[in-house]
């Protein structure tokens, strides 16, 4: 027990704000290396694979910017609530409630659509991830309830909505009993931006969302005022402000964020209604805030590594066999080594007894 | 006998299977909860549990060496989590949603090998004629070893925390681990006692259902029980006997949920699915409107972070 020691530091370390999060990538490699290693694949071999191959062609990159863009844009979201300590963790449900509603103005008026049809989705599709996100906001404010157990359970009842309408209203009337939507029309669909990738017009709204983030936590007084419920909620309380709208404002602000993800992802690479609209985008953009210090800028830097585990893991599995689970094993551990590290930002590690510094006497008693 | 009545035989039996995953991890979940920790990673160490306890099943061919293999991969995960908050002193909450999405994972890559395997039923108690009577026979006395379990831990932890003077300790370390330092008790080991047990409860709640409930590994199998789990703990306001009650409500709606197709009412099965979570959301609702209640029950240390020195 004495062998190592917390020591509180005087005043938060600003070194180890930016440090920590490095030392975790580096950790978690550290671990890659010896978790192949010792699933018997060559580590070096698989850590180019799932790391360096990606980035090597500009289709690699194309991918990654439009496996960051859902993740950015839930992850802006999200991190403003932590800030608050709101804790929405329902951004796949979110997310997956934006497709359906703006997913399913593009089914409703197909054949019939028109320049006006995808700004509506858009709006829909906001409109729909904030209204699922307004539930937990309303049951916190007027019963109380745990916003954390509310916005999980509502993930597993979006998905089996989504379930329900893929196999009902949403199937395409020719598509042999697949649960699978007929194809969006040109007017439906995310224009490209880059040609030669799949990048389209939803990764210009994540970068927004950034910048909107920034000013919004930086330059307001809302900001301000989320900031200080989040450290000191009595001095909020005294201060006046109102902590019920913060709730509000903060899950409906990550709700609508979350579901132009999710429209982003049915009208922009997928392209149609699936049951399968997301791997999990949602819950790895609470990993993806976490990692990016709750802060847009690093949350953009986040989503980046964190779309290219999970292209590099598709890279991987095709390269070289590895299963794919292994993303969301890297995703965890990265997350374990960061909440581990962050030790460092309060307190210095101390070894060897309290008070042994230059005095051996009290070593030898202990 | 009616056609009604003896549904309700196999009904109930399988209410009480449906309630037993439940029970462990909420009941392991209390007991971490009552020492002031808040452990969000269940749904994590539920998976873990689950696919250990199978490939080790698989293996030996023993489901009780499953059962056991189950609770240590759930504690070993627990173990984790203790290390992070207890000793680095990281965020509850994050460390927990980190347990269980890390708990994803590792449970697929583990899994890869086993899905689709079929495992040995585990055998089922049969006491000649009390296992035969109607209606009750089969849901009292024809369970595996596993749900009795289950039942007899909830007096068990409720004697531990209420009758014995370890459990009035930990009772302490949660409501004020200040004042239970200043007496001189080891806060952090007490603390890392009860994360490694209710570690073990969710391990052993995964293991039930991938060898027992369902029985063969999934990816998700626990398909968010881990969750359920901790809302049946607010649920309960932090009392044993309540999380059977909640525990019992939950496995009743799973299994109407089943059942509600077979008595011809068309509803759709993946709107019937949504039932569990919602009726979470609403029990969870019901209880936490009363605020002095949930204030007079929730150990007062709940989720903060402990350092001696500060």
């Amino acid at each position: 027990m004495t062998l190592l020691r917390l020591e509180p530091r005087g005043e938060a370390s600003r070194a180890m704000v930016y440090a920590t999060p490095l030392l975790a990538v580096a950790l978690t490699l550290a671990s890659g290396f010896l978790l192949f290693w010792a699933m018997g694949f060559d580590p070096v071999k698989a850590l180019h694979a799932f790391f360096i191959a990606p980035l090597l062609s500009l289709r690699g990159l194309g991918e990654l910017a439009v496996k960051a863009t859902p993740l950015v844009l839930c992850a802006i979201g999200l991190a403003i609530g932590f800030r608050a300590n709101v804790w929405n963790i329902g951004a796949e449900g979110q997310l997956t409630l934006g497709a359906i509603t703006g997913g399913g103005l593009a089914l409703a008026f197909y054949g019939e659509g028109g320049w006006w049809l995808l700004p509506l989705m858009i709006v829909a599709g906001m409109a729909g991830g904030a209204l699922w996100a307004a539930i937990p906001a309303f049951l916190r404010v007027r019963f109380n309830a745990s916003e954390i157990l509310t916005s999980l359970m509502l993930n597993y009842v979006a998905l089996h909505l989504l379930n329900y309408l893929m196999h009902g209203p949403y199937r395409d009337p020719d598509g042999f009993a697949f649960p699978e939507s007929r194809l969006f029309e040109a007017d439906a669909v995310l224009p490209l931006l880059v040609a030669g990738t799949r990048v389209h017009l939803g990764s210009l709204f994540a970068l927004l969302a950034v910048a909107a983030g920034w000013f919004l936590m930086a330059r307001t007084f809302i900001g301000f005022q989320i900031k200080v419920i989040g450290l000191t909620p009595t001095a909020a309380g005294y201060a006046g402000f109102n902590q019920k709208k913060i709730i509000w404002l903060t899950l409906l602000l990550s709700g609508a964020l979350a579901g132009l993800a999710g429209l982003g992802e049915v009208a922009g690479p997928i392209g149609q209604m699936n049951p399968t609209i997301s791997p999990g985008y949602g819950y790895t953009a609470i990993i993806v805030a976490f990692l990016g210090r709750l802060h847009p800028v690093g949350i953009l830097l986040a989503g980046f590594l964190m779309a290219l585990s999970f292209i590099g893991g598709e890279a991987a599995q095709i390269a070289l066999g590895l299963p794919k689970a292994i993303t969301g094993v890297f995703q965890g551990m990265l997350l374990f080594f960061l909440l581990a590290t962050d030790v460092l930002i309060r307190y210095r590690v101390r070894f060897g007894a309290k008070g042994a510094a230059g005095s051996g006497v009290g070593r030898a008693a202990a | 006998m009616s056609a009604e009545l003896a549904l309700l035989g196999p009904i109930l039996a399988a209410m009480l299977a449906a309630a037993t995953p439940l029970l462990f991890a909420a009941l392991g979940e209390l007991v971490v909860e009552k020492s002031g920790v808040l452990n969000l990673g269940v749904e994590g160490m539920m998976l873990v549990g689950a696919v250990c306890g199978f490939a080790v099943a698989v293996q030996t061919g023993s489901s009780t060496a499953g059962f056991v293999a189950g609770a240590a991969a759930g504690a070993g995960m627990a173990a984790l989590f203790g290390v992070l908050t207890l000793l680095l002193l990281a965020n509850q909450v994050a460390t927990g949603l980190a347990l269980t999405l890390f708990g994803v994972g590792l449970s697929a890559l583990i899994g890869q090998g086993f899905v689709g395997i079929p495992i040995a039923d585990v055998p089922e108690l049969y006491i000649p004629g009390l296992t035969d009577l109607p209606v009750i026979g089969k849901a009292l006395f024809g369970q595996d070893a596993l749900v009795y379990l289950a039942l007899a831990a909830v007096p068990a932890v409720h004697w531990f925390l209420y009758a014995t003077r370890k459990g009035l300790i930990l009772r302490a370390v949660g409501e004020n681990h200040a004042a239970a330092h200043a007496l001189g008790y080891k806060v952090i080991r007490i603390r890392f006692l009860a994360v490694l047990f209710g570690g073990a409860m969710s391990g052993m709640a995964g293991a039930y259902l991938s060898l027992d409930y369902t029985p063969m590994w999934a990816e998700g199998i626990s398909a968010g029980r881990g969750w359920i789990a901790l809302a049946l703990v607010v649920f309960a306001t932090w009392k044993p006997g309540r999380v059977l009650l909640g525990a019992w409500l939950f496995g009743g709606v799973t299994i109407a949920q089943l059942h509600v197709q077979g008595l011809g009412i068309d509803i759709p099965s993946q709107l019937l699915s949504m039932l569990p979570y919602l009726a979470t959301v609403i029990v969870l609702v019901v209880i936490s409107r009363d605020v002095a209640r949930i204030r007079l029950n929730a150990p007062a240390s709940l989720g903060k972070v402990f350092h001696p020195d500060a």
